[in-house]
């Protein structure tokens, strides 16, 4: 299937054409790009979840309860569902269907699993583009469930409306460890596994530590729930429908669009940068040449950075002429 | 930046047994081999099989079975996956086969058989060798 092929495909509710498109998509492929490009005017009406969290708090289980609930509401239901690449081999398990596997028998839901690593393009860009892929397919929700640990990680919350960060009591190391980030973008709060001892005090810490980041236009709900129970489920679709509202009919409508657009191409623009000015600095054997001068100690850190960031504009400059 | 597209390989157990010990071996060889495997776990019907397989757009699929209903669920798995025109995978099959099976089970589209006591190197050449290459 070529790319005019896939995007009429995604459009006509072909599952295998999604399937496809999304391969494509992950892959960061020419065809992957044409396809993304072409269904771009089809995306916007989905509303998006981005459900994040330490590995093991029940962000799967939630993100099936929360697509059981959605499809009760009459929604389809789009997943993307991101788990860590092995640092040693690169390659994965992907065990997040497990929670969802009564999921696929309905046709109105569509489940991906994607690696952290196994994306060519970066994890954040290629999450929004799976999102669009899904959005344009049509999904009335499309959620994205990805372990919050690093900083790629904290970035996927620009490829959805609605980052609902998940954690649970752990004697209340959980809400400690946070990342700083993540408390940013999250928009609604899940102290999950709620049967279990603390799960008030995680919440209290959560309280705190939003009170410290001080007064936004949306103040983000700390929901409990018992995801494996299916209690706080509706709780959740709730919070995320005000949210959406909140982004929709508020006066920042316009504002909030404008700040995901602007932070989806600031984050594309700068992956693209990076990927190609080390691309042709490893190209002309300059990235080497300063990483041994860097080593000898002859040269600096940054001034090494500086210069290779002045070759690679140079070669561009020679490039146009 | 280094890295080619990943092998992906779904690994299923269909029918009713619970023993997914063996399953999980081959899934973890298989992703120390640089392959994304999605697990989806015990008693999976073929027509769940066929539908992940068809949504996660993998390679190959590996199914798990030591109830000794093959005969009876692989051919389901088979026009499951045909009824949706999952028509380029690569199948292979591991657990208990019995001996007398094999050649049939083959006929089916299971081009790998993998007994009992298989040395998982012997999969990881298998899937390597034969697998369509992703996103072509
Ligand atoms: N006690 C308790 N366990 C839960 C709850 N939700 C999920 N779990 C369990 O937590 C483990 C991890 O769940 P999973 O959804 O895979 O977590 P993820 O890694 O964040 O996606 C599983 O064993 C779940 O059954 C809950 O509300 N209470
Ligand atoms: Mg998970």
């Amino acid at each position: 299937m070529d790319a005019a092929e896939l995007i009429a495909g995604v459009g006509n509710g072909d599952r295998r054409a999604l399937a496809r498109a999304i391969t494509h998509v992950e892959a960061d492929t020419e065809t992957g790009r044409a396809v993304l490009a072409g269904l771009y005017p089809r995306t916007g009406q989905a509303r998006t979840v981005g459900v994040t969290g330490s590995a093991g708090v029940g962000k799967s289980t939630l993100v099936g309860g929360l697509a059981r609930a959605q499809r009760e509401r009459g929604r389809s239901v789009g997943i993307v569902a991101v788990d860590p690449s092995s640092p040693f081999s690169h390659g994965a398990i992907l065990g997040d269907r497990i929670r969802m596997q009564d999921l696929t028998s309905d046709s109105g839901v569509f489940m991906r699993s994607m690696a952290s690593r196994g994306n060519l393009g970066g994890l954040a860009e290629t999450a929004s583009g799976v999102v669009d892929v899904m959005d344009a397919a049509g999904y009335d929700v499309v959620i994205v469930e990805t372990v919050g640990a690093g900083q790629d990680e904290v970035e996927v919350a620009t490829a959805t409306q609605t980052t609902v960060l998940v954690t649970m009591p752990a004697g209340g190391d959980e809400v400690q460890s946070l990342k700083a980030g993540l408390m940013e973008v999250a928009q609604v709060m899940v102290v999950n596994k709620a049967d279990l001892a603390g799960a008030d005090t995680a919440a209290t810490q959560l309280r705190a530590l939003l009170a410290i980041a001080g007064e936004r236009p949306w103040k983000p709900p700390i929901l409990k729930a018992v995801a494996r129970a299916g209690e706080g489920v509706e709780e959740l679709v709730e919070a995320i429908d005000d949210h959406q509202a909140h982004l929709r009919g508020s006066e920042h409508a316009e504002e909030a669009r404008r700040d995901l657009a602007r932070a989806q191409v600031i984050s594309l623009a700068r992956a693209a940068l990076h990927r190609e000015a080390l691309d042709a600095a490893r190209r002309a054997g300059l990235l080497e040449e300063l990483v041994e001068e860097v080593a000898a100690r002859r040269r600096d850190p940054r001034s090494a950075a500086a210069a290779l960031l002045r070759g690679v504009k140079d070669g561009w400059a020679r490039e146009r002429d | 930046m280094t890295d080619e597209q990943a092998i992906r390989v779904l690994i299923a157990k269909p029918g009713l047994d619970g023993h997914d010990r063996g399953a999980k071996v081959v899934a973890r060889a298989l992703r120390d081999a640089g392959m994304e495997v999605i697990y989806t776990g015990i008693r999976q019907t073929p027509e769940m099989i066929a539908e992940a397989a068809l949504q996660e757009d993998v390679q190959v699929v590996g199914l798990s079975i030591l109830s000794g209903a093959h005969l009876e669920l692989f051919p389901r798995v088979v026009s499951a996956l045909d009824e949706r025109g999952v028509d380029d995978v690569l199948l292979f099959c591991g657990g208990i086969i019995p001996e007398a099976d094999i050649a049939t089970v083959q006929e089916m589209g299971f081009t790998g058989v993998f007994g009992p006591g298989t040395n998982t190197e012997a999969i990881i050449e298998f899937v390597r060798d034969h697998a369509a290459s992703p996103a072509a």
